[in-house]
């Protein structure tokens, strides 16, 4: 058996000299792992059609069902809405940052990656930065549907990218937040009970969907500076229109803030896990 | 050097006080096949888990070609394969994607990697199977491609945990051809078993494992030695018959006789002046054997003299595991 007969060195060289070649293989590491969770993601179709159903049915519900009885501030209600389901959506989407660690601890693919001479970060780098292609794909294809119900681009199209840009970063930092519940669940599904108590007060007390002044006086005070609406004014705002500056800086604190305190969070998390 | 593993001393208690090892020692000499061999829950899967460094001892050392797992274990990670009972190969992956991405992981080149996965596909009887989802695997072929993953950085140790766990005896016995092959290759090999047969047709050197320690230790044949030469087995009508007969024959052996369900065992020196001096305690009592046989001594005997119970688990503990290896793990033991 030639094929397996051994060399008495071991076939990779041994650990990285250096910090350049060190940084090399995380990177490595990340795109390996994030190659093999996107190619997860298209092998289940279940998934991949939850996730391009789902934000269809909430434009066609709150535009045709709900959208009626609410009146948008100004404009047109579907122009008020899109921005408001880019962004319930890529905040739904996150959970499934949690479901995927917590489905890759229970299947023990995680202990083989722990056995193996990889970085350690690339795990959560890989989970997290999949789940932001994911997102990208998701940010085309509700723009493809938000046109085909009515919505337009009020504004012009670099700023409406620069609304995409917002979206996405703060889905990515939410990302992370999830993975450390996805860490903390024993399995997939209680990984995904524990989101949803999470997401349902954050995406639908806010401005996503009504206008907040409609809100009882009480909830208003949390609808207003809570990261979802934040984020949905200053998405809305450079999509559609309307005063810029404020809503994307207080955007753009509450995405890094919630990078910043929860991705250490993450990381201790899934260190300590065994 | 000579010792490709060394273990000292090892311990490791897990939350809720469960004492998963309580001081394992043993040594693995390089380019031999070595078995811990135990029941469920004995720490045998701790042990793995410490040596390929996912987990940490609380007391004691190991080393891998003379490497510290704890404080060396970037480069002990570039030393060792790992497969076992829970094929941690991705299901939604075909077996070469699988194969390429743990190729990657090592940092192997491209050009290696394709050569490397088709040699191993090839090797294995994969080939045909290679572009298919691993989903689509019988138990049997997803085990090879779970050790085709865990040899693809070439490495010099071979951890097996478990590896034919769960699996029909075909599957079983192409398994043990292929670890066969390996240690003839020169790799050196630590595999857990929980079958006997499996740790007497493949390891050198034995370490029986139970309740975290290492209760007895050598090769097959001196484990079978320090028995006796002979086992005297009497089957009986039912069990209450059995444990008569086990009581009119507790002075007949060198050892008090074991009863296992209708069975009763008798480890003997000699062996045919023993079976007429039981025949004739039995008659005394008027219970008449069903069957009467003397046997050589097989690793089963071993662990029921040590242990005081018998190592095979039943039928229904044996079926493909999927439940998380924590429970497992941490299952309660019953007190001896």
């Amino acid at each position: 058996m030639t094929l397996l007969a051994i060399p008495h060195e071991p076939a990779v060289s041994s650990t990285p000299q250096g910090t350049y070649h060190r940084f090399r293989w995380v990177i490595a590491d990340i795109r390996t792992i994030t190659w093999r969770n996107l190619l997860r993601y298209v092998r289940i179709p279940e998934a991949l059609f939850f996730s391009s159903v789902q934000p269809i049915m909430f434009v066609l519900l709150f535009r045709y069902v709900f959208g009626g009885a609410i009146h948008a501030p100004s404009g047109t209600y579907v122009d008020f809405l899109i921005p408001g389901i880019f962004v319930q959506t890529v905040a739904f989407g996150a959970v499934g940052t949690s479901i995927g660690l917590a489905e890759d601890l229970q299947t023990g693919i995680i202990e083989r990656f722990r056995a193996l001479p990889m970085a350690r970060s690339a795990v959560l780098a890989g989970r997290t930065f999949s789940d932001l292609f994911r997102n990208v794909f998701v940010v085309v294809l509700i723009t493809g549907i938000g046109y085909a119900v009515g919505f337009r681009i009020e504004t012009n199209v670099p700023l409406f990218l620069a609304g995409c840009l917002i979206l996405l970063l703060f889905s990515y930092a939410l990302s992370w937040g999830f993975a450390f519940i996805g860490l903390s669940a024993p399995n997939a599904e209680t990984a995904q009970v524990m989101s949803f108590p999470l997401l349902f007060p954050l995406t639908f007390a806010s401005s996503a969907f009504v206008p907040v002044k409609d809100m009882p006086g009480w909830l208003q005070g949390f609808a207003n500076h809570q990261p979802v609406s934040v984020v949905v004014n200053a998405t809305r705002a450079l999509m559609i229109g309307g005063p810029t500056r404020t809503n994307v800086l207080e955007a753009l604190a509450w995405c890094i803030g919630i990078f910043l305190v929860l991705s250490p969070l993450a990381v201790h998390r899934y260190r300590t896990r065994t | 050097m000579s010792n490709a593993i060394e273990v000292e001393g090892l311990e490791k208690t897990f939350k809720g006080d469960i004492r998963a090892l309580c001081g394992v020692t043993f040594s693995v000499e390089a380019g031999t096949i070595f078995g811990l061999l135990g029941p469920n829950g004995a720490g045998k899967t701790t042990v793995i888990r410490i040596l390929t460094t996912i987990l940490h001892p609380d007391a004691g050392a190991a080393f891998v070609l003379g490497h510290n797992v704890a404080t060396e274990a970037p480069l002990v990670r570039t030393l060792f394969g790992l497969a076992g009972q829970y094929a941690a190969v991705d299901e939604k992956l075909t077996g070469r994607e699988n194969l390429s991405m743990v190729g990657r992981l090592n940092h192997l080149d491209r050009p290696t990697i394709t050569s490397r996965s088709n040699e191993l596909l090839d090797e294995f009887q994969l080939s045909d199977a290679a572009d298919r989802p691993l989903q689509t695997y019988s138990g049997g072929m997803r085990r090879r491609l779970d050790l085709a993953a865990a040899l693809v950085a070439r490495p010099s140790i071979l951890f097996l945990d478990e590896p034919t766990t769960g699996l029909d005896p075909h599957s079983r016995s192409e398994l043990w051809q292929i670890i066969e092959g390996l240690v003839e290759s020169g790799t050196t090999v630590l595999l857990t078993t929980q079958y006997l047969e499996e740790a007497d047709r493949l390891t050198d050197h034995i370490a029986i494992v139970d309740h975290g320690r290492v209760i007895s230790q050598g090769t097959s044949a001196a484990l079978k030695a320090e028995l006796g030469t002979t086992v005297l087995e009497i089957g009986l009508a039912d069990v209450a018959t059995a444990v008569r007969a086990g009581e009119a024959l507790v002075t007949t052996g060198s050892k008090p006789p074991h009863i296992i369900d209708a069975t009763v065992e008798l480890s003997v020196d000699d062996g045919p002046r023993v079976a007429m001096e039981a025949l004739r305690a039995l008659d005394q009592m008027h219970i008449e054997p069903i069957t009467f046989a003397l046997r050589e001594p097989s690793l089963d005997d071993v662990f029921l003299d040590l242990t005081g119970k018998p190592a095979q688990p039943d039928a229904s503990e044996v079926g493909p595991d999927t439940a998380e290896p924590r429970n497992r793990r941490r299952r309660t033991r019953k007190s001896r």
